[in-house]
């Protein structure tokens, strides 16, 4: 029950998300319930940091965010397209489950999404090695 | 007027930031209904689709909810209304624009399937009015389509 109350990331957020850098891996936090506006500055502040940086991968978290309706799904949708046309690949991690029913039901199925349960798996699947252990602090393990 | 289980409210839907609002509520007054989690997000993720379509069809609106009470069960009937254009074709709006290509991409195919109840009143110039109602513990409404 206390998930359905807004916690202390419940509150609206507005203004950007910040995006940190990882070697070759940029790393976005979504938390709680987010504006369509800021939804569409992060969609312009990757495709901008992906050229600066030359980064070859993107790890969207979404564990935080209790819904995903149409606009937001359409936006991962097209910040996957727009990280593949800049030579770099989005993974969305940690989808709670009733977000992945509902969005089923949606009709969004978001193909071309490239999903991944954990920060560590998507930080292999992008890397294409395993995890070390200096990426040890980005586990993320919600229970 | 009066209902049982909570009270009405109207909440104005005029920015993207009335959309956080309308979620949040919506998700609260289910919550307090008993609503399981899986079934408070899909109705507060049909209420986001459904407010965002009064904001940027319907040129805004408001949002009234009204919790209902049926013998021993409770639920929760959200109605979306503007003073917008209308819809002038409502069965090409109803089919399914994300998944089909068909439709006007405003997503009420969607929103229909993840709610009890649904019904939708239009006409050109009159405004659009969208009912849901969704009840606590119910199993979802039959699929129409494979």
């Amino acid at each position: 029950m206390s998930q359905a109350f807004p916690g202390p990331h419940g509150a609206p957020v507005a203004g950007h998300v910040p995006v940190l850098r990882l070697g070759e891996v940029l790393l976005v936090t979504l938390q709680g319930d987010l504006h369509d506006s800021t939804a569409q500055q992060l969609q312009d502040d990757l495709a901008e940091t992906i050229v600066h940086s030359g980064a070859t991968g993107v790890i969207i978290d979404i564990s935080g965010v209790e819904i995903v309706d149409s606009f937001l799904g359409r936006v991962l949708a097209e910040i996957a397209g727009q990280t593949d046309l800049l030579a770099a690949r989005t993974v969305v991690v940690g989808m709670r489950p009733a977000v992945a029913i509902t969005l089923v039901e949606l009709g969004l199925t978001l193909p071309g999404v490239h999903t991944a349960l954990s920060t560590e798996v998507a930080m292999e699947l992008l890397t294409g090695q395993a995890p070390s252990s200096r990426f040890g602090g980005l586990r993320q393990e919600r229970l | 007027m009066h209902t049982a289980a909570g009270s009405q409210a109207r909440l104005p839907i005029r920015s993207d930031m009335d959309l956080v609002w309308v979620r949040q509520h919506v998700r609260q007054s289910a919550a307090q209904l008993g609503f399981g989690l899986v079934d408070q997000t899909k109705l507060v993720t049909a209420a986001s689709e459904l407010a965002r379509n009064t904001l940027v069809y319907g040129g805004g609106g408001t949002m009234e909810t009204e919790p209902l009470t049926e013998g021993a069960t409770h639920g929760l009937r959200l109605t979306f209304s503007d003073e917008g254009p209308g819809i002038p074709d409502l069965e090409q709006a109803l089919s399914d624009g994300f998944t089909s290509g068909e439709g006007l991409g405003m997503g009420l195919g969607g929103a229909r399937r993840l709610v009890h109840e649904f019904s939708i009143d239009s006409s050109p110039g009159a405004g659009t009015t969208v009912r849901v109602t969704s009840w606590v513990g119910r199993p979802p409404r039959p699929r129409e389509e494979a």
